[in-house]
Parts: structure tokens; sequence; C-alpha cells
């Protein structure tokens, strides 16, 4: 029997919210305006709960950070022109770090496109570069296949955001609604590639032929949901495993083979580790320069195997001698079966000894001298929220690396980051769509005082939505991590780095949000677990160590093993201030 | 090196401006790019030209094919193919000049389309070095004016897939080896 709705005349408007039902959306975040008034009037008869953010920009972070928590595609919703372009930032972050959103913007009448009417911008224009795809629908009977094509392109291949922009007559006409006869027209889309049998050959022969292989692991790993492979993959052939930092969780953090991350901020004996290794086999990242350093010295002496399922990212920044450009999952199911166990104990226990020299450096194994350090404070949180399941939602720049260095994460989708733009003002919207993704999980904004305050008016949002999210502040009255190229690369002149901030934890309780200020390491326990037990958000104003220093660190152009290392020791380096 | 790419799309608005947008973002230099019609209404057809050199050319076909309005891109740079540009050239001539001019487009096979005065205006047909030939002789007399067409290409024989999706080769490993896969 046919859908009732099936063949049922309808509004634009109607057909949209119909359209987002069937694709599965039970949630969509928004800020309603003129030119989407239509479809915010029709939102009366759909079950979809409309989350109201206080700025587009904190919507757009929100379907990221709901689409990164669940592994479905978050929706967006503004109004025209700068309704529209306050999106702009969620999308471009959304691009660079294939994340599947659609965004859906109202727009002007279509007669009145290209007048420079009131609330009027080119919005598909704008989005060119920085969208996936994207749509411009002048006709109520155009939605429908718009909204199925737009979700399949989001979802598929590599997935990305993809914005559709619907003119007002085409939210307020009526036509007949028909989603069987609406299905993706695409006869140049296809996300659905697979290796030829002679790549997958030579593949395994530099794999056996390797003595000192590694695994470059990327977030590719955790959008094809091949972790059970991966891990599979690096037991069977006794690979280590090196993770980009979209790629932490991909890999379980305790298990002997994780070297940990690696790149500009990654831990010495990673970034050695690659530079030592004969044979590098990338599984789903893309050779970005923070992961690389200089490429003219980027592993000279390795062989390059890159799975990968854009063909564009072949060869784009390394040239790679084998390439299997195809899903991820699917490519190691093909190998893992013809992987042969070599023993590679030598290779491990080189790995291990350069580990050892590392180590002591470490700030972890220094003693609490009274000052609070961004690591501890961490390291703490870790201890504290380990055996949960735990997301962390982090902003952009020292309190990111860190959180990286010292939080381990064991399982995909524990950690969600702005990796590709480093979009600060990320976190805190980006973790409220995680909590309504995965309302049973506990989750964590790491955030610097510089990021928090890009977004904080989400903090409404937060109160309004009554969801639980702790939000711990790394603040050190600075923007960090450019203070820490300062003092690297442009002898300490403090340009425009300082921050005047207000008292966080006053601001937090003038939302009616609970909120606590530590400043020593010894309050830093007691004050997480009173968040975790608080039956509602809480926010924690960790005043940290000011001129702290993210270590290693690989500048910008160096070689990946020309790292700027941890003093040693680093007590006196902080008390010396 | 120049390399010609003959690439498919979907007839649709703003499918010109993705592509155009795409060199811009990329950094690759379009020489020249035309758009037209092809024996499927449906379907819009592109030769562009870009001064690239090989490993660029492949990133470009690879990019090209992440537009989702992009049908198939087929670089026919080292196959044999046929590459007309057009082109109408306005020259200043005197009276004592025209003949010698006429001449001069009779030996390139070029056709008169108008003749002024004090000018003649030339159409030809032909390969860009075709082309750039006539010019260099003509341009002795003054060209007032001129205006090309940019080039479009075509296999010989036949051979054209056509705006079909199929399997492709689309680049090569660090060994120079072909690195393909199925689509």
């Amino acid at each position: 029997m046919k859908d009732e709705k099936q063949s049922s005349t309808m509004t634009g408007a109607g057909i949209l919210w119909e359209c987002l039902e069937r694709e599965g959306v039970e949630t969509v975040f928004g800020y309603p305006g003129g030119a989407i008034l239509p479809a915010y009037d029709a939102l009366k008869h759909s079950k979809i709960h409309h989350i109201l953010v206080r700025h587009e920009q904190g919507a757009t972070h929100m379907a990221d950070g709901f689409a990164r928590a669940g592994g479905g595609v978050g929706v967006a919703v503004a109004t025209s022109g700068p309704g529209a372009t306050n999106m702009v930032t969620g999308i471009a972050t959304a691009m660079l770090d294939s994340s599947p959103i659609v965004c859906i913007t109202g727009q002007v009448g279509s007669k009145l496109i290209g007048s420079d009417a009131f609330q009027e911008t080119d919005i598909t224009g704008v989005t060119l570069p920085i969208t996936k795809h994207n749509y411009l629908v002048t006709h109520a009977s155009e939605v429908a296949r718009t909204v199925r094509e737009a979700f399949y392109v989001a979802r598929s291949g590599r997935p990305g955001p993809v914005l559709i922009d619907i003119t007002k007559d085409a939210q307020q006409t009526t036509c007949a609604f028909d989603w069987e006869g609406a299905e993706p027209q695409l006869p140049g889309y296809r996300p659905d590639l697979s290796p030829a049998p002679k790549e997958y050959d030579e593949a395994l022969e530099l794999i056996h032929k390797a003595k000192r292989p590694v695994i470059l692991a990327g977030h590719g790993i955790i959008i094809s949901g091949a972790m059970r492979e991966v891990r599979d993959f690096a037991e069977r052939a006794g690979i280590p495993v090196a993770l980009t930092l979209l790629g932490l969780g991909a890999f379980p953090a305790s298990h002997p083979l994780n070297l940990g991350m690696m790149g500009m901020h990654g831990e010495a004996w990673v970034n050695h580790a690659i530079q030592d290794a004969d044979l590098l086999i990338a599984l789903g990242m893309r050779f970005d320069d923070r992961v690389t350093g200089n490429l003219k010295t980027y592993a000279p002496n390795a062989k390059k195997i890159h799975v990968e399922i854009d063909p564009a990212e072949i060869n784009k920044n390394v040239k790679v001698d084998v390439a299997l450009v195809g899903d991820l999952r699917e490519v190691l199911h093909e190998l893992l079966p013809r992987i042969e166990s070599p023993d590679r104990s030598e290779w491990l226990d080189s790995i291990d000894r350069l580990k050892g020299d590392a180590a002591v450096h470490d700030i972890q194994n220094l003693p609490d001298n009274g000052h609070l350090y961004a690591a501890h404070v961490i390291n703490d949180l870790w201890r504290q929220t380990r055996d949960a399941e735990t997301i962390v939602v982090t902003d952009v720049g020292q309190h990111q690396m860190w959180e990286a260095q010292y939080y381990k994460h064991e399982k995909e989708r524990s950690l969600i980051t702005s990796g590709g733009l480093g979009t600060m003002g990320f976190a805190l919207p980006a973790a409220i769509g995680a909590k309504v993704a995965r309302p049973e999980a506990e989750v964590w904004v790491i955030v610097g005082d510089g990021g928090f305050q890009m977004t904080m008016s989400e903090l409404a949002t937060i109160v309004q939505e009554n969801l639980k999210i702790n939000i711990a502040i790394i603040n050190n009255g600075y923007l960090g991590m450019v203070r820490q190229w300062q003092e690297f690369f442009y002898e300490r002149n403090y340009s425009a780095t300082p921050l005047l901030n207000p008292d966080f934890a006053k601001l937090a309780e003038a939302y009616g949000i609970k909120a606590a200020t530590v400043r020593r390491r010894s309050e830093v326990v007691p004050t997480v677990d009173t968040a975790r037990r608080h039956d509602g958000p809480m926010l924690i104003n960790f005043h940290v160590e000011q001129e702290d220093t993210v270590y290693p660190m690989v500048a910008a152009g160096s070689g990946l093993h020309e790292m700027i290392r941890r003093p040693s020791p680093i007590v006196e380096t902080a008390e010396d201030e | 090196m120049m390399n010609t790419f003959v690439v498919y799309v979907e007839n649709k608005p703003g499918v010109l401006t993705r592509v155009a947008s795409l060199f811009r973002r990329r950094a690759f230099n379009i020489d020249s790019l035309t758009v037209g019609r092809t024996e499927k209404p449906e379907v819009s057809r592109m030769t562009i030209t870009v001064d690239s050199d090989y490993d660029q050319a492949r990133r470009i076909e690879a990019n090209l094919y992440k537009l989702v309005n992009v049908i198939r891109v087929d670089n026919i740079t080292n196959e044999s193919s046929i590459v007309r540009d057009l082109a109408m050239i306005k020259v200043a001539v005197t009276h004592e000049q025209r003949s010698h001019v006429l001449e001069l487009a009779g030996v390139f096979r070029a056709r008169v389309l108008d003749v002024a005065p004090d000018s003649l205006t030339i159409e030809i047909t032909g390969a860009e070095d075709k082309i750039d030939g006539l010019l260099d002789v003509l341009r002795p007399y003054g060209v007032m004016e001129m205006v090309r067409t940019g080039i479009v290409a075509m296999r010989r024989g036949a051979k054209s897939p056509g705006p079909v999706a199929s399997a492709s080769v689309m680049f090569h490993d660090a060994n120079g080896q072909d690195v393909s896969y199925s689509v």
C-alpha cells in the first residue's frame, strides 16, 4: 500500500521536514529569520526537535559534533544573508575534517535573486569551495530530490558538508510529494571506488619485505568503521601504529603497538620512528603539513603505501609507491587474509629505547610543585573519566595538543576536535551536538580561555536544552599557542596575545550553570568529581601556568626529526619566572 | 607542458563556475576553456587546456572527478586527437595591400568574412599554431581586432568513450607505474 503522504500535495517547507524525517533526522540545530520563516512555520507539523542556538556558527559546529560523535549526518538551519554567512566557518571546519553535515538556508524569493534584496547573499557562490556540493532550490518540486541527494553526498565516499539554499517561494508553493520518485540522480558521482588486484599484490610485497614499517592511522579509520580491521592488521603484521590528531581513538592508546600521536606536537619517539621507517602504511590520512613537517626530509628511506578513499589525495603532498584507492575497511578485508607475521621485535625494541629516553622529560613524571599545569589537569581528568564512556571535545591551541598528549583515548569517537581548519570556538557548540547524538555519554569540553569566548553564547543553549555537559576552561590568560610561537619565533614579543578575561565562574552562574575555580593541583580531582556527580552542566575554570609550552615541537618548515624537545627538568624553567 | 582535458559535465546552471572555481582554488592555470552542447542534451562538454606538469595534470583530473556534476574526464594530451581553434582577425589594409592580404589568407585556407575600405576581417579555423602562423604574417599590416574561441578537441577514430562513467587510470605512483582502480 502506498504511503498516504506519497502522492499528497504539500508545500516545499512541508516536504523539507518530511524528507528530513525520512532521512532519519530527529534533531536539527538552527536559528530562524525572514527567508526561512515558511520552513519554521511548517515545523509545527514535524516530529523533529529543533534546538535554538545563539549564533548560526554554533549551529554548524553542533551539527558537526553530532555527526562526529554519532556517525550520522548533522543538520543545521539558518536564514538567508547574515544567517547563511555566519555558517561559513562551521562549513569550512566540516569540509577540512570530512564531517557529514547538511546545512539548510533560506533564500530570498526566486524573483528577487540577483537584485541585492534585503538579506540576500549568494551563499551557494560563497560556499562553493568549502562544501562537498551545494544546491540552490527555486521550486518546491525540487526539494525532495535535493534533500535525498544532499544526504547521500554528505555521508558517502569521503564525507563532507552539503548546503541547500531554498528560496522563500520554493518553501511556500505546493506540489505533489513523491519520495520514491525523488531518487538521487547523480550520473557523475561515484563514491564507491576499489583498487585493482595488482595494487594489492604490490602493497603486500612491500609490507612483507619491510624491516621497519610504521602504520600512520588517520580519521578515515573512524569514518570507515575499520577499527577492528586496523587492529587485526597491526597485530598480525606486528607493525607499530602512529596516529594523527583526528585518528586518536581509532587504535587503543593502551595497545602495545600504539606509539601515540605523530607530527608537530607528536612525541619524539613517534616522529623518529617515522623518520627511520623503511615503509609507511598510511590508512585514511592525508599527509597534512602538521603531520609531515618539511616534505623534503620526510621519511627519506621509506616506501609508502596509501590507503585512501579520495583519489585526489594520492600523491598530493607525499609521493607514494602504492595507492589503494577505496574504502579502508574493504581494502583491509582484502589484505588481512594475506598478511604474514614476521618477527619485528628488533624494530619495536629500538622504538621502545627511544621512548624510554623521552619519558623522563615528561611533565607527568615530575613531582607536584604547587604550580597547576594544563598537562596535570588533563591527565587527572583522564584518570577520573577513563572508565566511563567519555567524549572529550576540544577547541584549538595549546590545550588541544596537551589533551592529545595526556588524555589516552581507547575508543573511536571519544575525541572530537577541529583538526584541519583549526577553528577556535568549535568546542562548546560541538559538544552540544555530541551530547545530543549520544546522550548517555559523559561529555567534557576542554577549551582555552580565548576560544571559549568566541562561542560562549551557546552556554544558553546548554541550559535551554538541559544538557549535562562539563566544561573545563584551561585558563592561562593568553592566546597560548600564539604566545608560544611568539616566544620561539618572535623574540617573546607577545603582541596581542595577553587576554583580559571575565570571571568565567560568575559568567556560568549568570546562566544558571554550576561553576568552580581551581588554582591548585590538589583541587583538580575533587572538583572534577563534583562536576561528574552534579546533575546538570558544570563549568570549571582552571587557572594554569601562564607561560607553559607544548613540547615537543616541530617548527613549521622543519624536518619531522628536528624537534624542540622538553627542557630538562621542566620544573626549573617554570620557577625561573 | 600543455595538457588537454575533455570534460563531460551535467548540463546544469553553475557547473561552469564550479569547474572554473576549482582551477582557481587549487592554483592551476587555465590556458583555455571552452564549453558547449553535446549529442546528449543533458550533457555539456568542456575542452580545457592547462599549462601543467605530469603530476599536476593527474591532480587536476582527480580533483575534477571530485565535482559531483562532472561525469567523465579524459586527458587526451598524448592521444591521437583533432584540436581546433577558430579566430576572427580584423586587419588594417590600404587599397594596395588588400590583394597581398587576400593572397596570404588563401595560403592559410582562411575565409574573408568582411571587406571594408580600410580593413579585412578574416576567419581561420585550425590548430593553434596554424592560427599563430597567420597572425605572424598579418601583424605587419596592423591587427586591429582579434577574437579566438579557444580550442575544442576530439579523439580520432571510433575510440571516443563519450559521457559514460567507467574505470579510469588516474595517476602514476612514485615509480611511474599506473595506479588503477575501478569505479
